[in-house]
């Protein structure tokens, strides 16, 4: 009795975390849409009407057999490519996806530059008096 | 001389940021811009054997107010509307968002009713075709029936003369 009970437990748990493979895209697509009303969640995160909207539209979608990219696109023909959460890569997002590299290679040259610099600073070493100042110092100990 | 570079740089982010600061980030573009308006097919409110459709309208500008009783700013706006509608002789249409039918005849018999006729848009489909993100949204609508100038939020006689009026004109 105890066995059995412990197998329905077991057998319950595994089906609530398989889950309905259609919700799981479901909640994978509301993850990468923004709601346009509370502009920096996503849908999945949203309580706002809007976003429970959009979460219905997904489910019922999926449900008819559309694929992911064309529920995102569906989205997208709506409310722009703003509405997804990640920004595609396009001639209009060039700027935003290249400005950190860009920004990384302007550091990179200006540290070199300084770096160069400063070793050309240090260059001149001591002069020959100096040196043997140096050297009776070593032999000696200081004065 | 040696500051030239970097105090460029510098009045180069503050126009940069200055401009960011100008725009609204909560006003979007819409998608729908020069596309052909959404199917609306829904009944009308008060008459509900007959229904808005965007065909029926072709050559004609028209503008297309998104509203419901429970948006604040439409209670304001409806007045509004309606005097400038009968003052320069646009049509609007209703799509009424999200709404109990009660509620919304009710509201337009208190604050008056600018428009020809209004859809009911009860579940909110249409309007996510409309790209609507927020009540109230005026879409303006040419003779061809594409969708060419959007203003979200409520439309305010300053609005109405800077904004939707020009662009009714220049399609007319």
């Amino acid at each position: 009795m105890k066995a059995w009970f412990a197998l329905a437990c077991c057998a319950l748990a595994l089906s609530v975390q398989a889950g309905d493979p259609l919700e799981a895209r479901e909640a994978r697509l509301a993850a990468h849409l923004r709601c346009v009303v509370c502009q920096n969640q996503t849908v999945a995160e949203s309580n706002a009407p809007l976003a429970a909207d959009m979460r219905r539209q997904i489910r019922e979608q999926l449900a008819q057999g559309r694929s992911d990219e064309a529920v995102l696109d569906f989205f997208e023909q709506r409310y722009g490519a703003f509405v997804r959460y990640d920004a595609p890569l396009r001639p209009t997002t060039w700027l935003l996806w290249s400005a950190p590299f860009a920004l990384l290679a302007i550091g990179l040259a200006v540290l070199l530059r300084l770096v160069a610099r400063r070793g050309r600073a240090a260059a001149p070493s001591l002069t020959t008096e100096q040196r043997a100042q140096a050297a009776a110092w070593l032999r000696e100990g200081p004065p | 001389m040696r500051f030239a570079i970097p105090f460029a740089l510098f009045l180069a982010l503050v126009l940069m940021l200055g401009l960011g600061l100008q725009r609204d980030p909560q006003v979007l573009p819409s998608a729908l811009i020069d596309q052909p308006a959404p199917v609306i097919d829904r009944p009308l409110l008060q008459a509900p054997q007959e229904q808005l459709r965007v065909e029926t309208l072709r050559g004609r500008v028209w503008l297309l107010n998104v509203w419901a009783s429970w948006c604040g700013p439409c209670r304001e706006e409806l007045p509004l509307l309606a005097t400038l509608a009968a003052r320069d002789g646009v049509a609007i249409y209703g799509l009424n968002y999200k709404d109990s039918e009660a509620a919304a005849v009710a509201l337009l018999q208190r604050h008056g009713n600018p428009y020809v006729a209004s859809a009911v848009d009860a579940d909110g489909s249409v309007g996510m075709n409309y790209g609507v993100y927020g009540v109230p949204e005026t879409f303006v609508i040419d003779g061809q029936g594409r969708v060419r100038y959007r203003y979200p939020g409520a439309v305010t006689a300053d609005i109405w003369r800077d904004r939707l009026l020009p662009v009714v004109r220049s399609l007319q």
